[in-house]
């Protein structure tokens, strides 16, 4: 169970943090050019922080204790292949919404 | 012709935003559904989604807490996957940032993939477009998605503590997250910051705290970071 102390730490922490991201540049900045080697850093953020959260989440389920499960990898692959062929986040999440229910009805 | 009052612009800016509701909607529903599942009751979750006002964020910390992670690790890792409206800002900035300061601190709490990405196309291919249209305009891409992000995070809430529980619905957040990094894939340098995360975060992942998680992300980063250089190199070579 999830502590409610730590739980609207998060939220509050979370608000006030990603309003300054969001405000950082356009109140403070303004025109002023960043360094180069910073932004390009920035650039890559959330395409590494999401695979990072969710390779382990994908190859050891805490569903399954851990142990990977055919399903759930067959549900990833496809998911992740449609995003790539496709870049169309609501038809990938049903592609593979449906291979992972498929899987688990015929692993079942 | 175009808009020629703010009012059109920022209608311009609602109708352009129509598409995302098709992303918006389902994320919101699925975010109220996995917070229940998590524990959350609907204030909390509708606190999450008002106060947070970012998707994939919201995902993250809510993982997070689930694995017993320490706070700090949960704000630094949330904040990590949200570090992207810092470049938005970045990009907002030459077409807003002569606004009044408290319209730009506004404008700040909208800043998302969405209202982002439509209106910097918008402004770039009309550039003679006056500051309080561009105002108006951006005001508009979030008119309908923003209530539309808090409606169906109340919703997911409170339908969700009704559902039973479903085998497959833990996976549910991954699925998201992998829907999500399919399309963020854009260049080489985006594959080989998102693999050498990947990697690095299994091979972490035994690592206290969850610490592994902000170490493969900063690998990703620089990994990205030295992929971009290595190719543009390359093609510069290549001439």
């Amino acid at each position: 169970m999830i502590d409610r102390t730590e739980l609207w730490i998060v939220i509050i922490g979370l608000a006030l943090g990603s309003f300054a991201l969001r405000f950082f540049f356009i109140g403070f900045v303004g025109g002023r050019a960043l360094p180069e080697w910073l932004l390009r850093h920035l650039r890559y953020a959330s395409v590494a922080i999401i695979p990072a959260l969710v390779a382990p989440l994908v190859l050891w389920p805490a569903a399954t204790e851990g142990t990977p499960d055919p399903a759930r990898l067959a549900a990833a692959a496809v998911t992740l292949t449609l995003g790539v062929l496709t870049k169309n986040v609501v038809l990938s999440i049903l592609g593979g919404a449906v291979v992972l229910a498929l899987g688990l009805m015929l692993g079942a | 012709m175009g808009a020629t009052t703010p009012i059109s612009s920022f209608g311009a800016g609602a109708r352009d935003s129509l598409p995302f509701i098709l992303v918006a909607g389902p994320f919101g529903l699925l975010f109220g559904v996995l917070g229940t599942e998590a524990g959350l009751n609907v204030a909390e979750v509708l606190g999450f989604s008002l106060a947070v006002f970012a998707g994939a964020a919201q995902f993250t910390a809510l993982q997070l807490l689930q694995e017993n992670t320490p706070t700090v690790i949960v704000l630094i890792s949330a904040l990590a996957v949200n570090l992207r409206v810092a470049m938005y800002s970045a990009a907002l900035t030459p077409y807003l940032g002569g606004a009044p300061l408290w319209q730009r601190a506004i404008a700040a709490y909208f800043i998302v993939d969405q209202s982002a990405a439509l209106s910097t196309v918008k402004f770039e291919t009309e550039p003679q477009m006056p500051l309080a249209h561009r105002v108006a305009y951006f005001f508009g891409t979030s008119a309908l998605i923003a209530p539309l992000w808090y409606a169906m995070s109340w919703l997911g809430a409170v339908a969700g503590s009704r559902l039973p529980l479903d085998s497959g619905l833990d996976f549910a957040l991954p699925i998201a997250f992998l829907a999500m990094i399919g399309p963020a894939l854009r260049t080489p340098a985006h594959r080989v910051a998102a693999l050498v995360a990947a990697g690095t975060a299994l091979a972490a992942a035994g690592l206290p705290f969850n610490l592994g998680l902000i170490v493969a992300g900063l690998a990703g980063m620089m990994a990205g970071a030295q992929a971009e250089l290595w190719f543009e190199r390359r093609k510069a070579a290549a001439g």
